[in-house]
């Protein structure tokens, strides 16, 4: 029987004007978003340029929920999700999945655990099965969660030794001290030999369920028979007693400059991370403050610090900055990666440059130039059915409204040269700054 | 996927492949250039990779500080990649801003100024760059490797070059170099998305039609001997994970062979994405991740060919479970590939590698920007014809096909193993 969610089948003809036109965003008329009464929310949207289709979305539940003494937690329990269920083991889902040329994983981020997959057309179903067999009945085999312990510490330990991986860690610790945000969602090596069998089982049992829950198709398949063979799948799930994440504590911004190096010896190369926490994706300061990051360190070769730290001074292979935004104070960065000996020749030009972006507007003309980057690679990135469903996921994750993409280029347009200072000044400051540095040891000659 | 295209060639040399597709408002442009590391010696190896960056230096028309800026502002995205084979420039825009990526790279082909200044300012640039891979172990492990694998040829180096190379490569090494490949006889154009093609080919003509074509470039000598000997090496660094790489000898891209090989791969290792964009899928159902990863061996095992001019490597890289040693994987790996040679695969398992391939094609084609780049990919190696009957090529290939390829390449005297040994978080390698 139809789901009676469906209003009217006829608009989903295969010819009708719902089908978007290939060169339109997307928007209100060919996104389709329905509820389902659990509280999964669907969305899809066609694309019939190629045979293939891609699923995306996300559950409620991440890393901000582990104890620490179980930190890697959330992760070890989505990494073992496809590792058996009541219906396969592990071989049994990879000989479904490959067989048909398909992908499908789940990964735990800090808010939300998120899952990814591709197929050809003609095997979503399966893709559709085999994200309800992972979601909902998974059976944490022993031997399974044994060989995936030893994967994650061996992770654990390549992390030990990657410069930039050591770095973010560290600025993580020194700008969210005291915040759910200082832990690496990885954990440690203590903390993953810490967690057993029960208590993976007991995660998935308490904070996995179908409220809060988004799924999106986006490809070769009908919006309506896209959005029944979700409802087939996965409509029926419930979990009463599913916990919500607590609301995050506040942050303090950092009353001064902290510093960590970490030294990781044998290493030719040191990875520099600075900068402070900045503005969660909802509020009012995120677009003009990535505007201002694009400027800052992005925009053509790496924006201003790239210009200063590798165009000018030759100091770096790679000088950037990002904004992190997300549901909760992601940070706003710059990364470079310098020889030892140039370390505080780089932190310097790098302040100045944050200290110039704060005491001065940002140029009309640069403004101009990343507005102008900003609405014209919006439809590059949507040339893919993964890059169309990430958009999708986006719309929903931070609620921006269906009709976000079609606004999109006269809400950039409309911020001003002020309204970056002002973003800038609320969260970035030279003698304000999280550093941190991991490479080889140097000693100053 | 439609796959009928204009591919003409200009009087001065520059051949020039332009797909229509009107799926989305975008073109995705590239000019590809005959050049690599495969056209290197030593003394200036890495210079290819180093031209590609004094690339993005400026012109006359477009000095470096507008360069920077103008495919940006237009909203497209832009980068450029420097292999064995092979340099490459692209720029994927919204379509009515294309014209100026065509400017560009024309202006580009023939004009850019090598200046003193930033040719010093890019060498220590070069050499970070050089030196953020050394941090990574298995750079380190796949160098050795490769100059182990090639006493001759020129694939000995890896692309970026050799340290000592890129302390004393000079302005005007790097600017003959440039002037040497840099010709539109030496160079593919290739363009998709959403044109019409004879007003595009007609752009094309008025902008790279008068550049002179240039002199063939020397074709380079030395191909490598046979091996007849398995050849071994060790390397030590830092950290607590061991690392195997373990090659052979393959035939190049074009041969007949790689096809084969390519099924020969996907059984052991996994489907294998030739796409630069649009991803791969898993590998969890290969023999060698059941036999290592599942067998409590390795953490984890992939593997792959190159398509390359001339005979390159296949190579598989195994992250070691800390509890194992080198010889219980590589012993495991010679049951392996003794059961490919002893016996055909099951037809079952070909059937499942051509689907993978068929599936990995479809995510390729929803990007203009892979399909653009198989246009002048598959001509650095081959042809475009090789790339439009890929599918039908390996859906030819037989289980006897593989079990020979398995007998003829995956011998130990023409194998080279590479054991990366961590001495540890504090010590020095």
């Amino acid at each position: 029987m139809m789901p009676q969610f469906f209003t009217d089948q006829s608009l989903f003809s295969k010819h009708n004007a719902r089908y978007p036109n290939p060169h339109s965003l997307p928007g209100p008329e060919d996104i389709t978003r329905v509820e389902l009464p659990n509280g999964i929310v669907v969305m899809a949207r066609p694309n019939f340029n190629s045979p293939s289709v891609a699923l995306s979305g996300y559950l409620t539940v991440g890393g901000i929920s582990d104890p620490d003494s179980m930190l890697g937690l959330a992760g070890f329990t989505a990494s073992s999700l496809m590792r058996g269920n009541a219906r396969r083991d592990f071989q049994g889902i990879y000989d479904a999945l490959e067989s048909a040329g398909a992908s499908l994983g789940v990964d735990s981020g800090t808010h939300t655990t998120s899952f990814g997959g591709k197929a050809l057309v003609e095997d979503l179903g399966l893709l559709l099965e085999l994200l309800h067999e992972s979601l909902r009945i998974p059976t944490f085999p022993e031997d399974q969660v044994e060989r995936l312990r030893t994967q994650l510490l061996t992770g654990l330990a390549i992390r030990a030794q990657d410069t930039g991986e050591m770095a973010s860690l560290t600025f993580d610790q020194i700008v969210y001290a005291g915040h759910p945000y200082s832990r690496p969602e990885d954990g440690y090596p203590e903390t993953v030999q810490a967690i057993t069998r029960q208590d993976l089982m007991d995660f998935h049992r308490r904070y996995y369920g179908p409220r809060g829950m988004l799924v999106v198709v986006v490809g070769a398949v009908d919006p309506a028979q896209a959005i029944d063979q979700v409802a087939a799948v996965l409509g029926d799930w419930s979990n009463p007693d599913q916990l919500f994440q607590s609301e995050l504590p506040s942050l303090a911004p950092l009353p001064e400059t902290r510093r960590q190096s970490i030294t990781i010896p044998g290493k030719f190369q040191a990875d520099i991370v600075l900068g402070v926490a900045g503005p969660p994706r909802r509020s009012p300061d995120y677009i003009p403050a990535s505007l201002g990051n694009s400027i800052l360190g992005q925009f053509g070769m790496m924006g201003r610090i790239g210009d200063v730290v590798r165009e000018r001074s030759g100091l770096a292979y790679y000088a950037s900055s990002s904004l992190g935004g997300g549901l909760g104070p992601g940070p706003w960065s710059i990364s470079a990666g310098v020889a030892p000996a140039n370390v505080e020749k780089a932190v310097e030009l790098i302040r100045q440059e944050i200290a110039r972006f704060i005491n001065e507007p940002v140029e009309a003309e640069e403004l101009a130039d990343s507005q102008a980057n900003f609405i014209g690679r919006l439809p590059l990135s949507l040339e893919s059915n993964h890059g169309v469903a990430g958009a999708l996921v986006n719309l929903e994750r931070y609620d921006l409204g269906l009709d976000y993409y079609r606004r999109y280029a006269e809400s950039t347009r409309a911020i001003t040269v002020e309204d970056v200072l002002a973003a800038a000044r609320n969260y970035l400051h030279p003698d304000r700054l999280g550093i941190a540095v991991a490479g080889p040891p140097w000693v100053e000659s | 996927m439609d796959n009928s295209i204009t591919n003409v060639r200009l009087p001065n040399g520059l051949q020039v492949m332009l797909k229509e597709i009107h799926t989305a408002p975008i073109i995705s442009h590239w000019v590809w250039y005959r050049v690599g590391s495969r056209n290197e010696i030593p003394g200036i190896t890495g210079i290819s990779h180093w031209v590609e960056h004094m690339q993005f230096k400026g012109t006359p028309q477009f000095p470096s500080t507008v360069l920077d800026k103008a495919i940006s502002r237009e909203g497209g995205f832009w980068n450029a990649f420097t292999y064995l084979d092979w340099t490459t420039f692209f720029e994927t825009m919204p379509s009515e801003k294309i014209d100026l990526a065509l400017r560009l790279e024309a202006d580009r082909m023939r004009n850019s100024t090598f200046d003193a200044d930033e040719v010093a300012s890019e060498r220590t640039v070069i050499i970070s760059e050089r030196q953020g891979n050394e941090n990574e172990p298995l750079f380190r492990l796949g160098e050795e490797l490769q100059a182990l694998a090639f006493r001759v040829h020129a694939y000995h180096h890896e692309i970026i070059g050799d340290l000592a190379d890129l302390q004393t490569i000079q302005r005007d090494d790097l600017y003959n170099h440039y002037r040497r490949y840099y010709t539109p006889s030496n160079a593919v154009l290739a363009a998709a998305g959403d044109f019409e093609s004879g007003a595009m080919l007609e752009r094309i003509q008025e902008l790279f039609g008068s550049i002179p074509g240039g002199e063939p470039p020397p074709k380079p000598g030395r191909p490598e001997p046979p091996q007849s000997g398995e050849r071994r090496l060790t390397l030590e660094g830092p950290g607590e994970t061991t690392y195997i790489q373990i090659a052979h000898h393959v035939p190049a891209g074009s041969d007949p062979n790689f096809f084969p090989l390519t099924v020969l791969d996907s059984l052991l290792t996994g489907p294998s994405s030739l796409n630069m964009f649009g991803g791969g899928i898993s590998n969890k159902t290969s023999r060698l991740y059941r036999a290592l990863v599942d067998g409590e061996l390795a953490i984890s095992v992939y593997g792959g060919l190159q398509a390359t001019i001339d005979p390159y490597l296949h190579a598989i890289t195994i992250v070691l479970r800390p509890d194992r040693t080198a010889e219980q994987v590589l012993a495991k790996l010679d049951d392996e590939i003794k059961r490919l040679q002893d016996a055909p695969p099951p037809v079952e398992e070909l059937k499942r590698a051509v689907k993978q391939a068929r599936a990995l094609f479809a995510y390729g084609s929803e990007s203009i920007t892979n399909q653009a780049f198989w246009l002048g990919f598959s001509e650095m190696f081959a042809s475009y014809d090789w790339f439009t009957s890929y599918l039908d090529r390996l859906g030819a290939v037989t289980p006897e096909d593989v079990q020979r390829a398995a007998q003829v390449y995956l011998l130990p005297q023409n194998r080279l193993v590479g054991i990366y040994n961590p001495t540890g978080n504090g010590e020095m390698g």
